[in-house]
């Protein structure tokens, strides 16, 4: 871990029991974000990524391995300290809607980080305004309840909120995608401008391919609760290792209607297997094209490859 | 486009009776689709666009929503004056329907045989066991894994993306010439989506039906469609062939949605051009064109005067005053 480490997971498990059994929703993850960076989490529904944000903020349990903030493992921290970790670690959320309180004004709930941490009335009013500044809302939005503002408005409420306490790290679970096209740009564009202006990290988890190569420095790809690869934007996608990213990148529609016509594609089949019983081996190996006797045994580590990226396949 | 066009719509208008004022949610819409082709809808929430498949298929929710102007011709016949029983026969059997979530538009308590042979007892000649026969082939052909065990199952125990092939299933059981798939992949992941696509375009292909396609997602239109009708507002701003959209569009609108849609592969730009403001609520609809407030290219004009659809270039449509002076 070097000086500018601000997040590192180590082995990361986070298990859920449920009627059917244990669902591995995280299964062995390690993964660095450094000062200043976004990091792209992608990966389809069910593959863990959003319940590996929350075990950074530790609104879930961690069943086994190390996530340490700044260089404090967070797992022993006790009620106060974890407050202190909330401060650097904010997390904001794809339905802004359901992540305001309705029956408060938006004023009072960008206030409450403030409250919470003991400021006085009068420097968290400022700091109010201040906050609603920056995220592009007039400060009449005090005085109104959730309900009044559009979809982007609310995501500009949660980002508000989110940089209440300067926070070092935000991790953003799929924050545009229940938003329009036009207004989607305008959030992407506020995220990047606030970046610049603050030095904030993003661990950037979506869906959506063409929005994390749009913002992401480097891009952790993720299948089953494991990282199956991870590298600089710029790696994986000109230079994709694992079948599984491979399959990601071609099966992303291209908004160029000659570049989709042109490219070869391969459809991938099947659908992702169930966490409750994950497929011993390699966890693509139900669906990957390559996949041989091996795959079905023994699970392949991430390891540096060719293209300078880490990726856990037997066969690059 | 042929006057053999399985499916066309003239000056369809579709208007809002609420407490709050009545307001016209699909404002003069015209569309043809022919046979083979695919035409994709495109808008942001609220534009008009799945408005319009209602309104097509007579799918209305009344009150609060009606046809108030307009004909849609199927097959040479107008279905908007057409009495509910016949609606019945026409739907399921000339023309097919897939929804974004299969899941709520499937029936949860019924198995996926039953709903198949459902749709094939209403519509054909086939008694309970040819239907099933039938049912069969139909899982088949649309690339369920397992289909006949599937046969037995209800939606609960199916994925997303099995929900939507039993939805599609459906849809095309009658050898409907026209289909009408409403964000059909827009639930899905995108492993399955691409599968989801790639199935709808072989089954077309087969077919030779007539799509509409509606999505918010440009990428998904490059992938599927021949011709694009952009929605702003209830009412049509542009319709051009993919390429042309694509590579020359002429609405503001249009341009500002593909700026600002990040593009895998293009040269990677600083910011993403994105469009100020947001779409106007339909009972605060300015006298001018609904977009001005949001246009970077807005002339004093715009603001009172609305623009009619115009022929800039052979085969292109647009309602701009800017676009009207670039082709003068």
């Amino acid at each position: 871990m070097s000086a500018t480490t601000l997040l590192s997971l180590n082995d990361v498990h986070v298990r859920f029991n449920t009627a059917a059994g244990v669902v591995r929703a995280v299964n062995g993850v390690s993964l660095d974000l450094a000062v200043g960076e976004t990091l792209g989490l992608v990966g389809e529904s069910g593959c863990g990524k959003s319940t590996l944000g929350k075990a950074i903020l530790r609104l879930v349990p961690i069943a086994a391995g190390e996530i340490r903030v700044e260089g404090t493992d967070i797992a022993p921290l006790d009620r106060a300290q974890l407050n202190a970790l909330r401060r650097k670690v904010q997390m904001i959320f794809q339905d802004p809607y359901g992540s305001l309180n309705p029956r408060s004004t938006v004023g009072r709930s960008v206030a409450q980080p403030m409250a919470i941490a003991g400021w006085t009335a009068e420097a968290t009013a400022q700091r109010v305004d201040t906050l609603l500044g920056w995220v592009g809302l007039s400060a009449d939005a005090k005085q109104r309840y959730p309900h009044e503002f559009s979809g982007g408005q609310r995501q500009r409420i949660g980002i508000a909120r989110a940089l209440a306490l300067s926070p070092r790290l935000i991790i953003c679970d799929e924050p545009v995608s229940a938003l329009d096209v036009s207004v989607r740009a305008q959030v992407i564009n506020l995220l990047e401008d606030l970046k610049q202006q603050f030095g904030v990290s993003y661990l950037f988890i979506s869906h959506d391919l063409s929005v994390v190569e749009h913002i992401a420095d480097r891009v952790a790809v993720m299948y089953l609760g494991t990282i199956v690869e991870a590298g600089a934007r710029d790696q994986i996608w000109r230079n994709p290792q694992h079948p599984y990213t491979k399959a990601l990148l071609a099966a992303a529609p291209i908004a160029n209607p000659r570049l989709a016509r042109a490219r070869q594609r391969s459809v991938l089949q099947g659908e992702l297997p169930s966490p409750i019983d994950p497929p011993a081996g390699c966890p693509f190996h139900s669906r990957c094209p390559m996949a041989q006797e091996r795959c079905k045994t023994d699970r392949p580590e991430l390891r540096t490859v060719g293209s300078g990226a880490l990726a856990a396949c037997h066969f690059i | 486009m042929t006057a053999a066009a399985p499916l066309q719509v003239h000056d369809l208008s579709t208007t809002l009776f609420t407490r709050r004022g009545t307001m016209k949610a699909v404002d003069g819409l015209s569309l043809t689709v022919g046979a083979g082709e695919t035409v994709a809808l495109v808008g942001e929430s609220g534009c008009g666009k799945s408005l319009s498949a209602l309104s097509i298929m007579r799918l209305l929710p009344d009150p609060p929503a009606r046809v108030t102007a307009g004909r849609v011709t199927l097959n040479g016949r107008d279905l908007v004056p057409l009495p509910e029983p016949s609606m019945l026969d026409i739907r399921g059997k000339e023309i097919g329907m897939i929804f974004q979530d299969p899941m709520s538009s499937l029936n949860p308590v019924a198995t996926v045989e039953h709903q198949i042979v459902e749709v094939l007892t209403t519509h054909t000649a086939l008694g309970r066991t040819a239907a099933r026969q039938r049912a069969l082939e139909l899982l088949e052909m649309v690339g369920m894994p397992d289909a006949a065990r599937r046969l037995g199952a209800y939606p609960h125990q199916l994925s997303g993306g099995m929900c939507q092939r039993v939805m599609i299933a459906m849809a095309i059981a009658c050898h409907p010439s026209v289909l009408i798939a409403d964000e059909p992949t827009t639930a899905l992941d995108v492993t399955v989506q691409a599968q989801v696509l790639a199935l709808l375009k072989r089954l077309q292909a087969e077919a030779g039906m007539a799509m509409i396609f509606i999505t918010h997602d440009l990428g998904v239109v490059a992938e599927t469609a021949d011709r694009v009708v952009v929605m702003y507002a209830g009412r049509k701003v542009e319709e051009a062939a993919v390429d042309d959209l694509f590579e020359t569009p002429l609405h503001p609108y249009t341009a500002g949605l593909i700026g600002a849609t990040p593009t895998p592969g293009a040269a990677r730009a600083a910011r993403l051009a994105d469009i100020p403001g947001m779409v106007p609520p339909l009972n605060e609809l300015p006298a001018g064109c609904a977009f001005a407030a949001r246009c970077p290219r807005v002339m004093e004009r715009c603001r009172h005067e609305r623009p009619a659809l115009t022929a800039p270039r052979p085969g292109r449509l647009v309602a701009c005053f800017a676009a009207e002076q670039d082709a003068a």
